[in-house]
């Protein structure tokens, strides 16, 4: 579980926005759902149906607690007990940069799912620029809280790399949204300087946007 | 199963206590009167059908708070609570039944049920056979899971229950947890099965088989007709011995005994108990064979080895295919006789069915027995499922969580 998802109190901007993404009614699979949250409110608010997996044993604890059907267990497992097209949409926030196989995930959220929405902190954002440039060390800072050795970050990416990822594997990228560190909302101008977190939506198949 | 003798029972769970079920009472049900006696699964027919059974807390007026619990191979009726105050220990599972407890029984009216085929006060092979007036021994009929779960609908029925709230088990009480979901789908609205699968391995036939040798072999099991003489209660004490390594794991078995040795601080280069860990399996045998009859054991063990929920619809998945339960499924990672992967199976078959699943798998180093045991794992799963089964059931909060149609 992220640092990012252990905050049950208030909901996010960037929950708000991936919420704001799916339509109401819909099917939805949350991968690495930490307390259910999101899943919970997108049940109660939209009438979702909502399914989870989680690795943190406390945290899917918390899910149940919540009514949220929820795994326990590693996400490519858990994707992998899915048929295809079970869903309309599957989330995965804030968790891709610690998955060991973004590629993977990658397919099997767009084999179980229609569409998939993926957030992650934008490794290209000026101030983590500054920080290496400057300090000559690994970015640390409130999106970013571990060190090197205690990170369970393997996999980081800027909104380039994500946005060249995605045309090379033929996915389309129908919605970008771009936040500050404080979730506040930048426009696509500069993105991959301004953006502390990039949400994406893609889908199969090319016509990408602009 | 068995209840750990080590495990303090807590002052709350003492009789009079804040948690405790209190004094509970035995009780009875008979049905399947001739002639209309019982189908079994085998093609015979068997009535009276006697099932034991108690109850904990009470039935709503609207009937929607019945939680059925359901035992493992040596269990009993006796859950919750205390049949007398002289009693040592309380039911098998009132760590986790009782006022307070996940399984509360403030909010819901706990049925726990024995099986036929036992010796615990319901129909099984040390009963009266009605033709003969004599114990029925090897002529009782061979009853199945599925039998002892159309018994215990029977007695679900008498209670004036329609639709259980959930229904929980581990290990054997799990396959009757999951047979129940699967053969009656509008009577289950929630369903945890623990520590089990949808059907005994070969390793846990080769097991079970052992220990039906080990009884079968004993020159006082006389093919079953032992009734009014010396029981054979070095086989059972034996089958119970196997039984006991099954349920306990390496860990915990080097935690507990390690090379220990009993009374003495060197070896004796003899046969006799010499370490803990014999000693414990000794007195776990003798133990056993006072309270249980061979022959309910040899029927019981050989009605697990014949549960194959998949083999009954050709795959697990389409087994599970009516099912509208939600399910609460627990695997516990140190358990090798119903390894995790074998609760997988289960929450696989259901999330391709679409049946909202949760699974949480209990860290615990206690083996298959974890679940009779203190574990807040346990505890916080249960009883967040249930209160939001409840919730649901009620018509409040979170709509749309049902079983849809998946493309």
């Amino acid at each position: 579980m992220s640092a990012l998802r252990k905050r049950p109190t208030k909901l996010r901007l960037d929950y708000e926005l991936i919420e704001s993404l799916i339509p109401d009614g819909a099917r939805v699979l949350d991968l690495g759902c930490g307390d259910g949250q999101l899943l919970a409110d997108l049940i109660e608010r939209k009438g979702c149906q909502g399914r989870g997996i989680e690795i943190d044993d406390k945290a899917v604890l918390e899910c149940v607690q919540r009514g949220v059907p929820v795994y326990h267990g590693d996400m490519i497992e858990g994707l992998g007990f899915y048929r295809d097209a079970q869903f309309d949409v599957v989330i995965l926030s804030q968790t891709l940069q610690q998955t060991m196989d973004p590629p993977k995930v990658i397919h099997e959220m767009l084999r179980v799912g229609r569409r998939a929405v993926i957030s992650f902190p934008n490794f290209g954002h000026w101030w983590v620029r500054l920080q290496l440039l400057l300090s000559g060390r690994m970015p640390h800072n409130r999106l970013l809280p571990y060190h090197w050795y205690n990170t369970p970050n393997v996999h980081f990416c800027t909104v380039k790399d994500f946005r060249e990822f995605c045309d090379r594997q033929d996915l389309r990228r129908v919605v970008e949204i771009f936040l500050t560190a404080r979730f506040q909302r930048v426009t696509h101008i500069l993105a991959n300087w301004r953006a502390a977190i990039a949400i994406f939506q893609i889908e199969r198949g090319r016509e990408n946007m602009g | 199963m068995s209840i750990d003798d080590a495990v303090p029972i807590a002052e709350s769970s003492r009789l009079g206590g804040a948690q405790s079920a209190g004094l509970v009472r035995p009780q009875v049900f008979t049905f399947a009167e001739p002639p209309n006696e019982m189908e079994l699964e085998c093609g015979q027919r068997l009535g009276p059908v006697t099932l034991a059974y108690e109850t904990y807390g009470q039935l709503s007026p609207q009937r929607d708070n019945a939680v059925l619990i359901v035992h493992a191979l040596s269990g009993d009726a006796h859950a919750a609570g205390w049949h007398s105050p002289d009693d040592k220990k309380p039911g098998w599972w009132d760590i986790v039944i009782g006022p307070g407890k996940p399984f509360d029984t403030n909010r819901y009216f706990v049925i726990s049920s024995n099986i036929i085929g036992g010796c615990k006060g319901s129909t099984g092979p040390s009963s009266t056979n009605p033709r003969t007036g004599r114990p029925w021994g090897l002529a009782f009929p061979m009853v199945t899971i599925s039998d002892m779960v159309r018994a215990q609908k029977a007695l679900v029925e008498h209670l004036g229950v329609r639709r259980l709230l959930s229904l929980s088990g581990g290990s054997m009480g799990g396959f009757q947890v999951l047979e129940w979901a699967v053969r009656y789908p509008e009577c289950v609205a929630s369903a945890i099965p623990i520590a089990t699968s949808a059907r005994l391995s070969a390793q846990g036939i080769a097991l079970n088989e052992v220990g039906r040798q080990a009884i079968m072999a004993d020159p006082n099991w006389a093919g079953g007709d032992y009734y009014g003489r010396e029981p054979p209660k070095a086989g059972l004490a034996i089958a119970r011995m196997i039984g006991h390594i099954t349920y306990l794991s390496d860990q915990q078995m080097h935690a507990k005994f390690g090379r220990r040795l009993q009374d003495r601080q060197s070896f004796g280069y003899d046969f006799k108990t010499e370490f803990q860990v014999e000693s414990y399996l000794r007195y776990q045998g003798d133990s056993f064979v006072r309270r249980f009859d061979a022959n309910s054991y040899l029927y019981i063990s050989k009605s697990m080895d014949y549960f194959d929920l998949p083999a009954r619809r050709g795959s697990l998945v389409q087994a599970f295919e009516g099912v509208r339960a939600e399910f609460l499924v627990i695997s516990i990672s140190s358990d090798w006789l119903y390894p995790t992967y074998q609760s997988k199976e289960i929450v696989k078959a259901l999330k391709a069915n679409l049946v909202p699943t949760t699974f949480v798998e209990l860290q615990s180093d206690y083996g298959h027995d974890a679940f009779l045991l203190p574990n807040a794992q346990l505890n916080d799963a249960v009883s967040g499922f249930l209160a939001n089964v409840l919730r649901r059931v009620r018509g409040g909060g979170h709509g749309g969580q049902g079983r849809a149609n998946g493309a």
